[in-house]
């Protein structure tokens, strides 16, 4: 059959491409176009090459010092939340009922602190942690510990993380669920009759059942640890001084803090790059890992 | 090695306190020889694999007991049975290679990895898996991978059984009967005791020297294929075993003679003592009902269709209301919509009540 020409078949497009010209191209292009100038206020720019990357990056200039040390904190965040909220969330996941009543009440209290906005988790532990009047830090400090997330570095990165577990080991718990919740009655059958362990069911079965779910809970996790802004600056506001300023704080400090387009235009460049280059390791990670399957069946 | 003796087992998934009736297996006392090869063979739910699995211990009893050798191991956990047991869909461990697959029973024993090692080679050597050994084991076909199911059961050296739960409904067909002369084969050199649930006659009845026909949660009997043929003791025994089933129809029955719509049949034995008010049928094999012209001294039946098997055709007809097939003898040519039945009289039997009444010479 003769392929129909018709140019007007253009018209069904131009609606996807003008929303995503202006949602996404446009915005992005001013943001490269920014981050390639300096601007003094009263809407002068003067064209500075690549000299914020440069700069962003040579860890002995203000910018790159403070882009590299909030990087490192971010770094250092995400991996002490997934370190914490995997294991955790699977502990979870394996110590809830299987059927019955108990299954749903379990669902919907571990689906509460994901119903709540961010800036409201925020708000509940910077009350909570209070030494004054936070059921939290009071009951600490009268307890003896000497506890206050304003001025003590640790108590800011203890608070910030017991927060982010509180809000987010629920995501990873349900997933996890999810998964064992596929994995057949008759492998646990199968095992009994194996003589398996507890321990061995979890690491024969389970675990690997699991791996699937678990590498999006991963991905999940990290991405939106990486990009976390809400809580901690409602919390801390990315203090004491810089102890808790990620990223994002780091950013939006630059952008509208001081107004350095530029600088916060090649920053937000970088970040994204980085996002996008951990999204593409895990894609093809969990692609791999998914093409296994159908490759099994005919290779006998 | 055991023999295994069912005490009034009988299990019922409500609880102890259900209505006798919805007992999933209705109380059994039976024995599996040792060194027997078994089928327990009925419909979907049926509760043969409820059965199946009171034995391995995954299902507690309601009641009653099972005894390995004398011995009760009702309370025993699955892992303390010696039981193995191959599933419905192949179990094979996802991460593990073939040969972790099979050594891992033996491992969570705590066996000296020397004897592993030996016994995981020699039970490859016997399954054919032994070029798959450092494989991963989900790289592997359906039949392949049931293989290692049943090779972990037999691994273990002090297996008391081995239970298999239709292993073969995700095999393909052409490769079913090689998995299936495989297990016979085994059967023969370990003399091990198999029980083999399934629903599928030719299955049973070509795997097993004994099958246990199930129905409606009991054991309605058990016996060897050619008795289940000849004689089956239930009226659900006849017609689930064998193509086309056995022929049930009511009738009359009164010392050698059965009353079909009214029409005399002779019988081999006399039925004098048949319980009052029970309902009364009799029963023959279609293979043994011979088609004929209609003549005055034949029970007459319409003829519906003519199913040619090949190498036997049989003419599905009615007698009145009744279904009825019969053995179209070779060379017979039919014709018109009557026909006339030929009855084999050692083969037709009586049943009251759905089960089969013995009559005396």
């Amino acid at each position: 059959m003769d392929k129909t020409i018709n140019q007007k078949a253009w018209f069904l497009v131009l609606p996807v491409f003008l929303v995503v010209a202006f949602s996404a191209i446009l915005p992005l292009m001013t943001v490269v176009n920014y981050s390639m100038q300096d601007t003094f206020g009263n809407n002068q720019f003067f064209w500075n090459g690549v000299g914020w990357f440069k700069e962003l990056l040579d860890p002995s200039t203000d910018l790159g010092g403070r882009f590299l040390a909030s990087l490192g904190r971010n770094l250092l965040f995400s991996a002490i939340i997934l370190a914490i909220e995997v294991p955790l969330g699977i502990v979870v996941a394996l110590s809830m009922p299987r059927d019955g009543w108990s299954v749903a009440a379990c669902l919907v209290i571990l689906a509460l602190p994901l119903l709540i906005p961010w800036n409201v988790v925020g708000t509940i532990w910077q009350i909570f942690g209070r030494p004054d009047i936070g059921l939290l830090g009071y009951t600490l400090n009268s307890l003896g510990i000497n506890y206050n997330y304003v001025s003590n570095e640790f108590d800011a990165w203890a608070t910030v993380i017991v927060m982010d577990v509180w809000h987010w080991t629920s995501l990873v718990a349900l997933l996890c669920y999810a998964g064992l919740k596929s994995i057949p009655d008759a492998y646990y059958q199968a095992a009994q009759i194996d003589g398996a362990s507890r321990w061995a069911v979890f690491t024969a079965i389970q675990l690997p059942k699991m791996n699937r779910v678990l590498l999006i809970a991963v991905l999940l996790r990290f991405m939106d640890s990486f990009m976390i802004y809400t809580e901690p600056f409602v919390v801390t506001g990315g203090g004491p001084g810089n102890s808790t300023t990620f990223v994002s704080i780091e950013l939006v400090k630059i952008a509208l803090g001081q107004f350095d387009l530029g600088k916060a235009a090649a920053l937000s460049l970088v970040y994204n790059l980085i996002i996008l280059i951990v999204c593409w390791v895990f894609y093809t990670v969990m692609t791999n890992a998914g093409a296994e399957r159908p490759v099994k069946q005919g290779a006998e | 090695m055991a023999r295994i003796d069912l005490v009034d087992l009988a299990h019922s998934y409500g609880g102890n306190d259900a209505a006798p009736e919805s007992f999933a297996l209705k109380p059994v006392t039976m024995t599996w020889r040792q060194g027997g090869a078994y089928a327990l063979l009925g419909p979907s739910g049926c509760g043969k694999t409820t059965l199946l699995n009171l034995i391995s211990g995954i299902v507690t009893p309601s009641r009653g007991q099972i005894l390995f050798d004398g011995a009760d191991i009702t309370p025993l956990s699955t892992q303390k049975r010696n039981i193995a047991q191959v599933f419905q869909f192949p179990v094979i461990y996802d991460t593990m290679t073939v040969g972790q697959n099979l050594a891992f029973p033996l491992k969570n024993r705590g066996v000296p990895k020397a004897e592993i090692d030996a016994r995981v080679k020699q039970i490859a050597d016997l399954l054919d898996l032994t070029p798959h050994l450092d494989r991963k084991a989900t790289r592997l076909t359906a039949d392949a991978k049931q293989k290692i199911s049943l090779g972990r059961g037999l691994v273990r050296s002090d297996v008391a059984a081995i239970l298999f739960d239709e292993p073969l409904t995700v095999i393909d067909p052409e490769l079913k009967w090689q998995l299936r002369s495989k297990l016979k084969a085994l059967h023969r050199d370990l003399d091990l005791t198999m029980i083999y649930v399934t629903h599928d006659q030719t299955e049973a009845l070509t795997f097993a020297d004994t099958v246990v026909v199930m129905h409606d949660g009991r054991v309605v009997q058990s016996g060897t294929p050619a008795e289940l043929f000849d004689k089956p003791a239930h009226t659900f025994v006849g017609y689930f075993i064998g193509s086309p089933g056995m022929n049930i129809v009511p009738a009359e029955v009164r010392g050698r003679e059965a009353r079909i719509s009214g029409h005399p049949i002779a019988l081999s034995r006399s039925y004098d003592t048949l319980p009052p008010g029970a309902k009364i049928e009799v029963g023959v094999r279609p293979e043994f009902v011979d088609v004929a012209a209609p003549a005055p001294g034949l029970l007459s039946a319409n003829i519906e269709r003519i199913d040619d098997l090949g190498r036997v055709r049989f003419a599905r007809v009615r007698i009145g209301d009744a279904k009825f097939a019969a053995r179209v003898p070779p060379g017979f040519s039919v014709s018109g919509e009557t026909a006339g039945l030929v009855f084999n009289p050692s083969h037709v039997h009586v049943y009251a009540d759905s089960r089969l009444v013995e009559g005396t010479a």
